[in-house]
């Protein structure tokens, strides 16, 4: 093992602008707005120039358009509730298993080494590959789908719960039964606690997981609705317009995880109870 | 390494679970609760498995897959890593690229796969390009972390020494930052090693191992996939391992820019 080296690469997304010192904030707005802008006008031009077939490369009024209509007529928040239902199913079975898992593995000596054989076994596979399996034993579908997003995404859960408990000093478990912590106040105060900053990680891992498997399952499992299928089915029709729309929900919910869903939890317990800065 | 009762403990419960395990499949697989189509003895897997490699296809298919990595991960590598180094170094650049990769970020690599399919029609440029955007952006943010966490005392040492912008960059910022940029290049590798397959899968192209598992499942060839859901695993496996791993040791490692705790 190596002393580990934090990257934040593993969130899905990285820091936004930060303001600099005395920068006034419509200026951090007007430089976080530029790249979007620049990028955005070199595909107009590129679009209206018509060196690629419109229907292949849209200009972004159409896109908008796209949207706009999708929206009104309730086909995108149609799919976009089926993935996040999905994802939160998915999700919340890899929690549940994950964690519970990752504690045993931690706590108990026999359930870790009968435990670690097939969990690293199993674990480097990437995700996607194991979904014509799965798709196989459980059908098309929705089944399919949720099973596969818990399955992959319980993985850095379970890894990440179990170093977590491994990693809760000694000491701090000692001196809790030497003041007569019973087994389960020794579990609820100390342990979980402790290992709770692991388990946030690995959670947040496991989301991001789970989104990045979500999409292209369910572009697999011929489920009736959902943003992968949108953007997969868009291809028959040549409708890349629609596509460009679905990918740009997908980014909309992929940010709105990052920054209203984990760094509020960690804000709220971990960093509060000074675990972690 | 000696081997202590602890270890000899782990690994004969290791591998005695194993045991169990493929004894449990077997018998469920030989008692025929399920069609033997959707659940084959282990027998049949390893005949499929051998039978597979004499004939030479699934190293065909593997290649196919490594290729599109390869070609993918270096475009990724030879973008990222200068393009990492910029936004470290100048402001404006990062304040220009910075926004646009938060915004991408999200988008798992797989929702580009029917545009791609489009832009690009089936087949490896569809693979190559979503090799590329999944591992571009480990590479490129790994690279900034790197270079912005060079501790900027060895660069004043270096620079009170003497040393020009030119070896100040070869010899103090790149090393230093070395450890995240071969992390960089590891997690790119897992991520490419990921969106290769779900792209092989969707963007058909008769070669390839995500391709084959896909193909099997029209013919409800649950052996092939299970063989080549174990290659994929296995290639996956060696590359973190051996590759990055000696890349780790005859780098950082020998250089002293990462302990290995010995536990």
């Amino acid at each position: 093992m190596y002393d580990t080296l934090t990257a934040p690469t593993d969130s899905l997304s990285p820091a936004a602008p930060t303001r600099a010192d005395g920068e006034p904030l419509w200026r951090v707005f007007a430089r976080t707005l530029f790249p979007f802008v620049v990028v955005g006008g070199i595909w107009e031009v590129v679009a209206r120039l018509g060196i690629f077939p419109a229907q292949l490369f849209p200009t972004i009024e159409q896109v908008a358009a796209t949207f706009v209509h999708l929206t009104i007529t309730g086909i995108l928040p149609h799919h976009a509730l089926d993935t996040a239902v999905r994802l939160l199913a998915g999700f919340a079975l890899a929690g549940v298993v994950g964690v519970a898992i990752g504690l045993l593995m931690g706590r108990s000596r026999l359930a870790e080494d009968i435990l670690i054989a097939p969990v690293s076994i199993v674990a480097p596979i990437p995700g996607i590959a194991y979904a014509p399996l799965f798709l196989l034993w459980f059908g098309l579908g929705n089944v399919s789908a949720v099973l596969l997003v818990g399955f992959v995404s319980a993985f850095p859960i379970i890894f990440n719960t179990w170093t977590g408990v491994k990693a809760v000093k000694e000491i701090w478990i000692r001196s809790a039964e030497a003041m007569g912590a019973d087994q389960r106040r020794l579990f609820v105060k100390v342990i979980l606690p402790g290992a709770l900053p692991y388990i946030l990680t690995g959670l947040r891992l496991g989301l991001a997981q789970a989104w990045r498997i979500l999409v292209g399952v369910e572009m697999l499992a011929a489920v009736p609705w959902g943003l992968g299928w949108l953007i997969f089915g868009a291809r028959e029709f040549l409708a890349t317009d629609v596509m460009l729309a679905g990918i740009v929900v997908i980014a909309v919910v992929g940010l709105a995880l990052e920054k209203f869903v984990f760094q509020r939890l960690e804000a709220y317990t971990v960093v509060r109870w000074g675990m972690m800065t | 390494m000696t081997i202590s009762p602890e270890l000899t403990r782990r690994l004969v419960r290791g591998s005695l679970t194993l045991v169990v395990l493929a004894a449990i499949y077997e018998a469920v697989a030989r008692a025929g609760f399920f069609p033997p189509a959707l659940m084959p003895p282990l027998s049949v897997v390893a005949g499929t498995l051998y039978a597979s490699f004499a004939d030479g296809t699934m190293p065909l298919h593997a290649l196919y897959t490594m290729k599109r990595v390869l070609i993918g991960g270096s475009l990724a590598v030879a973008v990222g890593l200068p393009l990492g180094i910029a936004m470290a170094r100048f402001r404006p650049v990062e304040h220009f690229v910075m926004p646009l990769v938060s915004a991408l970020m999200p988008i798992p690599s797989l929702a580009w796969v029917p545009v791609f399919i489009l832009w690009f029609g089936l087949g490896d440029t569809v693979a190559i390009a979503i090799v590329f955007y999944a591992a571009t952006f480990p590479m490129l943010l790994n690279t900034w972390t790197g270079v912005r966490s060079v501790n900027p005392l060895w660069l004043r040492a270096a620079g009170a020494m003497g040393a020009d912008e030119r070896a100040l960059f070869w010899k103090v910022m790149i090393p230093a930052a070395s450890p995240f940029i071969i992390t960089g290049m590891r997690q790119a590798f897992l991520r490419a090693w990921i969106a290769v397959v779900g792209a092989e899968m969707l963007a058909a192209s008769n070669w390839g191992l995500g391709w084959v598992i896909f193909d099997a499942k029209e013919f409800l060839n649950t052996d092939v996939m299970l063989v080549s859901l174990a290659v994929i695993g296995a290639i996956g496996l060696v590359f973190e391992r051996l590759v990055f791993g000696s890349l780790e040791r005859t780098t950082v490692l020998r250089w002293g820019m990462v302990r290995a705790t010995k536990g």
